[in-house]
Protein backbone atom coordinates (compact mmCIF):
# COMPACT_ATOMS: atom_id res chain seq x y z
CA UNK A 1 0.00 0.00 0.00
CA UNK A 2 2.84 2.35 0.88
CA UNK A 3 4.54 1.32 -2.36
CA UNK A 4 1.42 2.24 -4.34
CA UNK A 5 1.24 5.61 -2.58
CA UNK A 6 4.92 6.29 -3.39
CA UNK A 7 4.27 5.33 -7.00
CA UNK A 8 1.28 7.72 -7.17
CA UNK A 9 3.42 10.55 -5.72
CA UNK A 10 6.32 9.80 -8.07
CA UNK A 11 4.21 9.50 -11.24
CA UNK A 12 2.09 12.60 -10.67
CA UNK A 13 -0.09 13.62 -13.57
CA UNK A 14 0.30 11.58 -16.75
CA UNK A 15 -2.57 13.21 -18.69
CA UNK A 16 -1.13 15.25 -21.56
CA UNK A 17 -2.07 18.96 -21.83
CA UNK A 18 -5.40 19.37 -23.62
CA UNK A 19 -5.00 20.22 -27.33
CA UNK A 20 -7.07 23.17 -28.66
CA UNK A 21 -10.77 22.33 -29.06
CA UNK A 22 -11.95 21.44 -32.60
CA UNK A 23 -13.32 24.44 -34.50
CA UNK A 24 -16.54 22.83 -35.73
CA UNK A 25 -19.19 21.47 -33.40
CA UNK A 26 -22.13 19.22 -34.13
CA UNK A 27 -25.64 20.71 -33.79
CA UNK A 28 -26.37 17.90 -31.31
CA UNK A 29 -23.63 19.19 -28.98
CA UNK A 30 -25.96 21.94 -27.72
CA UNK A 31 -28.63 19.47 -26.56
CA UNK A 32 -26.02 17.29 -24.83
CA UNK A 33 -24.54 20.19 -22.88
CA UNK A 34 -21.01 18.92 -22.28
CA UNK A 35 -21.97 15.38 -21.24
CA UNK A 36 -21.82 12.47 -23.68
CA UNK A 37 -22.34 8.88 -22.55
CA UNK A 38 -20.97 6.46 -25.13
CA UNK A 39 -21.83 2.86 -25.91
CA UNK A 40 -19.22 1.08 -28.00
CA UNK A 41 -20.47 -1.40 -30.63
CA UNK A 42 -18.05 -3.72 -32.39
CA UNK A 43 -19.81 -4.47 -35.69
CA UNK A 44 -17.02 -6.70 -37.04
CA UNK A 45 -13.76 -4.98 -36.19
CA UNK A 46 -10.25 -6.51 -36.07
CA UNK A 47 -9.91 -4.99 -32.52
CA UNK A 48 -7.26 -2.49 -33.69
CA UNK A 49 -9.74 0.36 -33.21
CA UNK A 50 -10.76 -1.04 -29.78
CA UNK A 51 -7.17 -0.78 -28.55
CA UNK A 52 -7.03 2.86 -29.70
CA UNK A 53 -10.40 3.60 -28.02
CA UNK A 54 -9.03 2.04 -24.84
CA UNK A 55 -5.99 4.33 -25.13
CA UNK A 56 -8.20 7.39 -25.76
CA UNK A 57 -10.02 6.73 -22.45
CA UNK A 58 -6.79 5.86 -20.60
CA UNK A 59 -4.93 8.27 -18.32
CA UNK A 60 -2.69 9.76 -21.05
CA UNK A 61 -5.34 11.06 -23.47
CA UNK A 62 -8.12 11.08 -20.81
CA UNK A 63 -11.22 11.61 -22.97
CA UNK A 64 -13.28 11.70 -19.75
CA UNK A 65 -11.99 15.18 -18.97
CA UNK A 66 -14.06 16.55 -21.88
CA UNK A 67 -17.27 15.01 -20.51
CA UNK A 68 -17.29 11.76 -22.52
CA UNK A 69 -17.82 8.50 -20.63
CA UNK A 70 -18.18 4.86 -21.74
CA UNK A 71 -21.33 3.20 -20.33
CA UNK A 72 -22.55 -0.39 -20.04
CA UNK A 73 -25.96 -0.06 -21.72
CA UNK A 74 -27.30 1.61 -24.92
CA UNK A 75 -30.23 2.88 -22.80
CA UNK A 76 -27.77 5.07 -20.83
CA UNK A 77 -26.02 6.26 -24.00
CA UNK A 78 -26.20 9.40 -26.13
CA UNK A 79 -23.72 8.22 -28.75
CA UNK A 80 -22.86 4.90 -30.37
CA UNK A 81 -19.19 4.39 -31.16
CA UNK A 82 -19.25 1.85 -34.01
CA UNK A 83 -16.05 0.15 -35.15
CA UNK A 84 -15.38 -2.22 -38.03
CA UNK A 85 -17.16 -3.16 -41.20
CA UNK A 86 -20.79 -4.23 -40.54
CA UNK A 87 -20.88 -8.03 -40.88
CA UNK A 88 -24.02 -10.00 -41.75
CA UNK A 89 -24.35 -11.27 -38.18
CA UNK A 90 -23.94 -7.81 -36.60
CA UNK A 91 -26.26 -5.79 -38.90
CA UNK A 92 -29.41 -6.72 -36.93
CA UNK A 93 -27.83 -6.25 -33.44
CA UNK A 94 -26.46 -2.86 -34.58
CA UNK A 95 -29.94 -1.74 -35.68
CA UNK A 96 -31.48 -2.95 -32.42
CA UNK A 97 -28.81 -1.17 -30.37
CA UNK A 98 -29.50 2.01 -32.35
CA UNK A 99 -33.24 1.67 -31.60
CA UNK A 100 -32.53 1.16 -27.86
CA UNK A 101 -30.76 4.55 -27.54
CA UNK A 102 -33.10 7.34 -26.35
CA UNK A 103 -33.27 10.46 -28.58
CA UNK A 104 -31.38 12.74 -29.18
CA UNK A 105 -28.72 10.27 -30.35
CA UNK A 106 -25.64 10.38 -32.57
CA UNK A 107 -23.54 7.69 -34.24
CA UNK A 108 -19.76 7.92 -34.52
CA UNK A 109 -18.06 5.66 -37.09
CA UNK A 110 -14.49 4.94 -35.96
CA UNK A 111 -11.85 3.69 -38.40
CA UNK A 112 -11.62 3.19 -42.16
CA UNK A 113 -13.61 -0.09 -42.07
CA UNK A 114 -16.58 1.67 -40.46
CA UNK A 115 -16.33 4.56 -42.97
CA UNK A 116 -15.90 2.71 -46.27
CA UNK A 117 -15.32 -1.01 -45.52
CA UNK A 118 -11.52 -0.53 -45.67
CA UNK A 119 -9.69 -3.77 -46.40
CA UNK A 120 -12.95 -5.74 -46.31
CA UNK A 121 -14.67 -3.94 -49.23
CA UNK A 122 -16.56 -6.49 -51.31
CA UNK A 123 -16.06 -9.35 -48.84
CA UNK A 124 -18.87 -11.92 -48.80
CA UNK A 125 -19.51 -11.60 -45.04
CA UNK A 126 -19.78 -7.80 -45.05
CA UNK A 127 -23.10 -5.93 -45.44
CA UNK A 128 -21.34 -2.59 -45.96
CA UNK A 129 -20.09 0.47 -44.10
CA UNK A 130 -21.85 1.74 -40.95
CA UNK A 131 -23.72 4.44 -42.89
CA UNK A 132 -25.39 1.73 -44.98
CA UNK A 133 -27.11 0.41 -41.82
CA UNK A 134 -27.61 3.41 -39.46
CA UNK A 135 -27.26 7.20 -40.01
CA UNK A 136 -23.74 8.39 -39.18
CA UNK A 137 -23.04 11.87 -37.70
CA UNK A 138 -19.26 11.84 -37.17
CA UNK A 139 -16.57 9.87 -38.99
CA UNK A 140 -13.06 9.32 -37.62
CA UNK A 141 -10.53 8.26 -40.28
CA UNK A 142 -7.50 6.02 -39.79
CA UNK A 143 -6.58 2.36 -39.77
CA UNK A 144 -6.60 2.36 -36.80
CA UNK A 145 -7.23 6.05 -35.96
CA UNK A 146 -4.82 7.58 -33.45
CA UNK A 147 -6.23 8.25 -29.94
CA UNK A 148 -5.83 12.01 -30.62
CA UNK A 149 -8.16 11.66 -33.61
CA UNK A 150 -10.76 9.76 -31.54
CA UNK A 151 -10.59 12.35 -28.73
CA UNK A 152 -10.91 15.14 -31.32
CA UNK A 153 -13.99 13.48 -32.83
CA UNK A 154 -15.61 13.06 -29.39
CA UNK A 155 -14.92 16.71 -28.48
CA UNK A 156 -17.06 17.75 -31.46
CA UNK A 157 -19.94 16.10 -29.53
CA UNK A 158 -19.14 17.32 -26.01
CA UNK A 159 -18.26 20.84 -27.17
CA UNK A 160 -15.55 21.10 -24.50
CA UNK B 1 -42.94 21.00 15.71
CA UNK B 2 -40.27 23.57 16.53
CA UNK B 3 -38.71 26.44 14.56
CA UNK B 4 -35.43 24.50 14.50
CA UNK B 5 -37.18 21.41 13.07
CA UNK B 6 -38.92 23.50 10.39
CA UNK B 7 -35.66 25.20 9.41
CA UNK B 8 -33.98 21.78 9.11
CA UNK B 9 -36.87 20.43 7.04
CA UNK B 10 -36.32 23.24 4.49
CA UNK B 11 -32.52 23.51 4.50
CA UNK B 12 -31.58 19.79 4.60
CA UNK B 13 -33.42 18.52 1.46
CA UNK B 14 -32.27 21.54 -0.61
CA UNK B 15 -28.67 21.10 0.54
CA UNK B 16 -28.59 17.34 -0.06
CA UNK B 17 -30.36 17.39 -3.45
CA UNK B 18 -28.05 20.15 -4.69
CA UNK B 19 -24.92 18.80 -3.01
CA UNK B 20 -25.17 15.04 -3.59
CA UNK B 21 -24.18 15.14 -7.32
CA UNK B 22 -21.35 17.53 -6.41
CA UNK B 23 -20.15 15.01 -3.80
CA UNK B 24 -20.10 12.31 -6.50
CA UNK B 25 -18.18 14.74 -8.74
CA UNK B 26 -15.64 15.41 -5.98
CA UNK B 27 -15.15 11.68 -5.39
CA UNK B 28 -14.63 11.01 -9.13
CA UNK B 29 -12.21 13.94 -9.31
CA UNK B 30 -10.17 12.69 -6.34
CA UNK B 31 -9.98 9.27 -7.95
CA UNK B 32 -9.03 10.73 -11.35
CA UNK B 33 -6.21 12.80 -9.84
CA UNK B 34 -4.78 9.80 -7.97
CA UNK B 35 -4.87 7.84 -11.26
CA UNK B 36 -2.87 10.63 -12.95
CA UNK B 37 -5.86 11.84 -14.98
CA UNK B 38 -7.11 15.41 -15.36
CA UNK B 39 -10.72 14.48 -14.50
CA UNK B 40 -13.98 15.94 -15.86
CA UNK B 41 -14.50 18.46 -13.02
CA UNK B 42 -16.83 18.31 -10.02
CA UNK B 43 -19.84 19.73 -11.92
CA UNK B 44 -19.90 16.80 -14.39
CA UNK B 45 -22.62 14.76 -12.54
CA UNK B 46 -24.94 17.79 -12.70
CA UNK B 47 -24.23 18.15 -16.46
CA UNK B 48 -25.10 14.45 -16.86
CA UNK B 49 -28.35 14.88 -14.90
CA UNK B 50 -29.40 18.03 -16.78
CA UNK B 51 -28.91 16.26 -20.10
CA UNK B 52 -30.69 13.06 -18.95
CA UNK B 53 -33.77 15.04 -17.78
CA UNK B 54 -34.09 16.39 -21.34
CA UNK B 55 -33.89 13.01 -23.08
CA UNK B 56 -36.55 10.68 -24.43
CA UNK B 57 -38.31 8.41 -21.90
CA UNK B 58 -38.19 4.74 -22.94
CA UNK B 59 -39.85 1.88 -21.08
CA UNK B 60 -38.84 -1.54 -22.44
CA UNK B 61 -41.56 -3.75 -23.89
CA UNK B 62 -43.22 -5.98 -21.26
CA UNK B 63 -42.37 -3.87 -18.22
CA UNK B 64 -45.14 -2.94 -15.77
CA UNK B 65 -45.87 -0.09 -13.36
CA UNK B 66 -43.25 -1.51 -10.96
CA UNK B 67 -40.52 -0.45 -13.40
CA UNK B 68 -41.99 3.03 -13.86
CA UNK B 69 -42.69 3.72 -10.16
CA UNK B 70 -39.38 2.45 -8.71
CA UNK B 71 -37.27 5.60 -9.42
CA UNK B 72 -39.96 7.77 -7.82
CA UNK B 73 -40.11 5.50 -4.72
CA UNK B 74 -36.33 5.59 -4.48
CA UNK B 75 -36.19 9.41 -4.64
CA UNK B 76 -39.23 9.87 -2.36
CA UNK B 77 -37.97 7.63 0.46
CA UNK B 78 -34.56 9.31 0.36
CA UNK B 79 -36.19 12.77 0.38
CA UNK B 80 -38.22 11.86 3.49
CA UNK B 81 -34.98 10.90 5.26
CA UNK B 82 -33.31 14.17 4.25
CA UNK B 83 -36.27 16.08 5.71
CA UNK B 84 -36.46 14.31 9.10
CA UNK B 85 -33.01 12.89 10.01
CA UNK B 86 -30.44 15.04 11.89
CA UNK B 87 -28.07 16.42 9.24
CA UNK B 88 -28.00 20.19 9.79
CA UNK B 89 -30.22 20.45 12.90
CA UNK B 90 -30.81 18.04 15.80
CA UNK B 91 -34.57 18.76 15.90
CA UNK B 92 -36.93 17.10 13.45
CA UNK B 93 -40.16 18.39 11.97
CA UNK B 94 -41.72 14.89 12.32
CA UNK B 95 -40.06 13.57 15.43
CA UNK B 96 -41.50 9.99 15.33
CA UNK B 97 -40.15 9.54 11.76
CA UNK B 98 -36.60 10.50 12.79
CA UNK B 99 -36.46 7.10 14.53
CA UNK B 100 -33.63 4.66 13.82
CA UNK B 101 -35.98 1.88 12.70
CA UNK B 102 -38.03 4.15 10.41
CA UNK B 103 -34.95 5.59 8.69
CA UNK B 104 -33.36 2.16 8.10
CA UNK B 105 -36.72 0.81 6.87
CA UNK B 106 -37.11 3.75 4.45
CA UNK B 107 -33.63 3.05 3.05
CA UNK B 108 -34.61 -0.61 2.63
CA UNK B 109 -37.89 0.29 0.86
CA UNK B 110 -35.97 2.27 -1.75
CA UNK B 111 -33.46 -0.54 -2.31
CA UNK B 112 -36.21 -3.18 -2.59
CA UNK B 113 -38.17 -1.02 -5.07
CA UNK B 114 -35.12 -0.86 -7.33
CA UNK B 115 -34.50 -4.62 -6.97
CA UNK B 116 -38.14 -5.31 -7.99
CA UNK B 117 -37.69 -3.01 -11.00
CA UNK B 118 -34.60 -5.01 -11.95
CA UNK B 119 -36.67 -8.20 -11.82
CA UNK B 120 -39.51 -6.54 -13.74
CA UNK B 121 -37.37 -5.98 -16.84
CA UNK B 122 -37.12 -9.76 -17.23
CA UNK B 123 -33.52 -9.54 -18.50
CA UNK B 124 -30.78 -11.84 -17.26
CA UNK B 125 -28.73 -8.96 -15.83
CA UNK B 126 -31.72 -7.34 -14.12
CA UNK B 127 -32.54 -10.53 -12.24
CA UNK B 128 -28.90 -11.24 -11.42
CA UNK B 129 -28.34 -7.72 -10.10
CA UNK B 130 -31.56 -7.86 -8.06
CA UNK B 131 -30.67 -11.19 -6.43
CA UNK B 132 -27.19 -9.91 -5.51
CA UNK B 133 -28.52 -6.60 -4.23
CA UNK B 134 -31.07 -8.37 -1.97
CA UNK B 135 -28.37 -10.74 -0.66
CA UNK B 136 -26.21 -7.76 0.32
CA UNK B 137 -29.24 -5.86 1.66
CA UNK B 138 -30.23 -8.78 3.93
CA UNK B 139 -26.76 -8.73 5.49
CA UNK B 140 -26.39 -4.93 5.70
CA UNK B 141 -29.74 -3.96 7.26
CA UNK B 142 -29.17 -5.91 10.55
CA UNK B 143 -25.70 -4.34 10.82
CA UNK B 144 -27.15 -0.85 10.40
CA UNK B 145 -29.88 -1.48 12.96
CA UNK B 146 -27.67 -3.11 15.58
CA UNK B 147 -24.77 -0.65 15.21
CA UNK B 148 -26.98 2.43 15.66
CA UNK B 149 -28.87 0.60 18.45
CA UNK B 150 -25.56 0.32 20.33
CA UNK B 151 -25.31 4.13 20.27
CA UNK B 152 -28.95 4.64 21.21
CA UNK B 153 -28.87 2.14 24.12
CA UNK B 154 -26.79 4.62 26.16
CA UNK B 155 -29.26 7.41 25.45
CA UNK B 156 -32.38 5.35 26.13
CA UNK B 157 -34.07 6.44 22.90
CA UNK B 158 -33.94 5.24 19.31
CA UNK B 159 -34.63 8.75 18.02
CA UNK B 160 -31.64 9.80 15.90
CA UNK B 161 -31.96 13.45 16.95
CA UNK B 162 -31.76 12.43 20.64
CA UNK B 163 -28.72 10.22 19.96
CA UNK B 164 -26.88 13.03 18.18
CA UNK B 165 -27.79 15.74 20.73
CA UNK B 166 -26.64 13.51 23.62
CA UNK B 167 -23.31 13.12 21.80
CA UNK B 168 -23.07 16.92 21.52
CA UNK B 169 -23.75 17.33 25.24
CA UNK B 170 -21.30 14.63 26.37
CA UNK B 171 -18.32 14.61 23.98
CA UNK B 172 -16.55 11.95 26.10
CA UNK B 173 -18.96 9.38 24.65
CA UNK B 174 -17.41 9.80 21.20
CA UNK B 175 -14.17 8.13 22.34
CA UNK B 176 -15.39 4.82 23.74
CA UNK B 177 -15.15 1.16 22.67
CA UNK B 178 -18.87 1.26 21.77
CA UNK B 179 -18.44 4.16 19.35
CA UNK B 180 -15.32 2.69 17.81
CA UNK B 181 -16.86 -0.74 17.16
CA UNK B 182 -20.11 0.78 15.86
CA UNK B 183 -18.18 3.19 13.63
CA UNK B 184 -16.21 0.40 11.92
CA UNK B 185 -19.40 -1.64 11.43
CA UNK B 186 -21.26 1.36 9.98
CA UNK B 187 -18.42 2.24 7.60
CA UNK B 188 -18.50 -1.28 6.14
CA UNK B 189 -22.32 -1.15 5.93
CA UNK B 190 -22.13 2.24 4.15
CA UNK B 191 -19.62 0.94 1.62
CA UNK B 192 -21.71 -2.17 0.91
CA UNK B 193 -25.10 -0.42 0.74
CA UNK B 194 -23.85 2.25 -1.67
CA UNK B 195 -22.16 -0.21 -4.01
CA UNK B 196 -18.60 1.04 -3.56
CA UNK B 197 -15.34 -0.92 -3.82
CA UNK B 198 -14.65 -3.57 -2.41
CA UNK B 199 -18.30 -4.77 -2.58
CA UNK B 200 -19.35 -3.32 -5.95
CA UNK B 201 -17.64 -1.07 -8.49
CA UNK B 202 -19.71 2.00 -9.47
CA UNK B 203 -17.83 2.51 -12.76
CA UNK B 204 -17.75 -1.08 -13.99
CA UNK B 205 -18.74 -2.26 -17.45
CA UNK B 206 -17.95 -5.93 -16.87
CA UNK B 207 -21.44 -7.36 -16.76
CA UNK B 208 -20.55 -10.33 -14.57
CA UNK B 209 -19.32 -8.16 -11.69
CA UNK B 210 -22.10 -5.58 -11.64
CA UNK B 211 -24.58 -5.32 -8.75
CA UNK B 212 -26.20 -1.87 -8.71
CA UNK B 213 -25.47 -1.12 -12.39
CA UNK B 214 -27.02 -4.43 -13.48
CA UNK B 215 -30.41 -3.47 -12.01
CA UNK B 216 -30.58 -0.08 -13.72
CA UNK B 217 -29.31 -1.19 -17.17
CA UNK B 218 -32.78 -0.70 -18.75
CA UNK B 219 -33.48 2.80 -17.41
CA UNK B 220 -33.18 5.67 -19.87
CA UNK B 221 -33.58 9.46 -19.89
CA UNK B 222 -35.44 11.10 -16.96
CA UNK B 223 -35.95 7.78 -15.13
CA UNK B 224 -32.19 7.14 -15.19
CA UNK B 225 -31.62 10.70 -13.98
CA UNK B 226 -33.89 10.03 -10.98
CA UNK B 227 -32.09 6.75 -10.20
CA UNK B 228 -28.67 8.42 -10.41
CA UNK B 229 -29.79 11.41 -8.34
CA UNK B 230 -31.28 9.07 -5.70
CA UNK B 231 -28.09 6.97 -5.58
CA UNK B 232 -26.03 10.12 -5.03
CA UNK B 233 -28.48 11.30 -2.34
CA UNK B 234 -28.32 7.93 -0.55
CA UNK B 235 -24.53 8.16 -0.45
CA UNK B 236 -24.78 11.65 1.04
CA UNK B 237 -27.41 10.46 3.55
CA UNK B 238 -25.22 7.55 4.68
CA UNK B 239 -22.09 9.70 4.96
CA UNK B 240 -24.06 12.48 6.70
CA UNK B 241 -25.48 10.05 9.29
CA UNK B 242 -22.06 8.48 9.77
CA UNK B 243 -20.50 11.91 10.33
CA UNK B 244 -23.19 13.18 12.70
CA UNK B 245 -23.42 10.00 14.78
CA UNK B 246 -19.70 9.95 15.57
CA UNK B 247 -18.49 13.54 15.01
CA UNK B 248 -21.61 15.58 15.83
CA UNK B 249 -19.91 18.96 16.43
CA UNK B 250 -21.18 21.90 14.42
CA UNK B 251 -24.76 20.62 14.12
CA UNK B 252 -27.34 23.34 14.86
CA UNK B 253 -29.03 23.08 18.29
CA UNK B 254 -30.68 26.52 18.23
CA UNK B 255 -32.80 28.11 15.48
CA UNK B 256 -30.58 31.16 14.85
CA UNK B 257 -29.30 31.89 11.32
CA UNK B 258 -25.70 31.73 12.55
CA UNK B 259 -26.20 28.26 14.05
CA UNK B 260 -27.91 27.03 10.86
CA UNK B 261 -25.09 28.39 8.70
CA UNK B 262 -22.54 26.69 10.95
CA UNK B 263 -24.56 23.46 10.70
CA UNK B 264 -24.60 23.62 6.89
CA UNK B 265 -20.86 24.35 6.70
CA UNK B 266 -20.04 21.59 9.21
CA UNK B 267 -22.11 19.04 7.25
CA UNK B 268 -20.53 20.03 3.91
CA UNK B 269 -17.05 19.81 5.44
CA UNK B 270 -17.60 16.47 7.21
CA UNK B 271 -19.32 14.75 4.27
CA UNK B 272 -16.77 16.19 1.83
CA UNK B 273 -13.84 14.87 3.87
CA UNK B 274 -15.49 11.46 4.33
CA UNK B 275 -16.29 11.23 0.61
CA UNK B 276 -12.77 12.20 -0.43
CA UNK B 277 -11.31 9.66 2.03
CA UNK B 278 -13.63 6.94 0.67
CA UNK B 279 -12.63 7.75 -2.94
CA UNK B 280 -8.92 7.76 -2.04
CA UNK B 281 -9.25 4.43 -0.19
CA UNK B 282 -10.90 2.91 -3.28
CA UNK B 283 -7.75 3.51 -5.31
CA UNK B 284 -5.85 1.19 -2.97
CA UNK B 285 -8.49 -1.58 -2.86
CA UNK B 286 -9.47 -4.31 -5.28
CA UNK B 287 -13.04 -5.58 -5.59
CA UNK B 288 -13.83 -8.62 -3.43
CA UNK B 289 -14.98 -11.82 -5.05
CA UNK B 290 -18.80 -11.91 -4.70
CA UNK B 291 -18.70 -15.03 -2.52
CA UNK B 292 -16.30 -13.29 -0.10
CA UNK B 293 -18.67 -10.34 0.40
CA UNK B 294 -20.90 -12.18 2.96
CA UNK B 295 -17.77 -12.84 5.06
CA UNK B 296 -16.97 -9.11 5.14
CA UNK B 297 -20.57 -8.24 6.00
CA UNK B 298 -20.79 -10.97 8.66
CA UNK B 299 -17.63 -9.47 10.18
CA UNK B 300 -19.23 -6.04 10.29
CA UNK B 301 -22.36 -7.54 11.91
CA UNK B 302 -20.17 -9.19 14.55
CA UNK B 303 -18.54 -5.82 15.31
CA UNK B 304 -21.95 -4.20 15.71
CA UNK B 305 -23.05 -7.03 18.08
CA UNK B 306 -19.90 -6.47 20.12
CA UNK B 307 -20.73 -2.76 20.19
CA UNK B 308 -24.17 -3.52 21.65
CA UNK B 309 -22.64 -5.90 24.21
CA UNK B 310 -20.06 -3.28 25.14
CA UNK B 311 -22.73 -0.61 25.51
CA UNK B 312 -24.44 -2.75 28.20
CA UNK B 313 -21.33 -4.08 29.97
CA UNK B 314 -19.39 -0.81 29.99
CA UNK B 315 -22.38 1.38 30.82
Amino acid sequence: MLNLWRMIRRTGRVAEPAPPAPAEQLPAAGALGGSVQIRHVDAGSCNGCEIEIGAAFGPVYDAERYGARLVASPRHADALLVTGVVTRNMAEPLLRTFDAVPAPKVVVAVGDCARNCGAFAGAYGAVGAVRDVVPVDVEIAGCPPRPEAIVDGLRKLTGR
Amino acid sequence: MTALGLAGAVVQPVLIVAGAPVLVGVMRQVRARLEGRAGPGIRQPWRDLRKLFGKERIAPRGTSEVFRVAPLVLVATTLVITVVAPFVTVASVLNPVADLFVVVALLAVGAVALALAGLDTGTAFGGMGASREVTILALVEPTLLVAILALSARVGSTNLGDVVSSMVREPSRVISPVSLLAAVALVIATVAENGRIPVDNPSTHLELTMVHEAMVLEYAGPDLALVELASAMRLSVFLGLLANLFVPWGIATTATPAALLAGVLALVLKVGVLGAALAAAEVFLAKLRLFRVPELLAGSFLLSLLAVAASYFLA
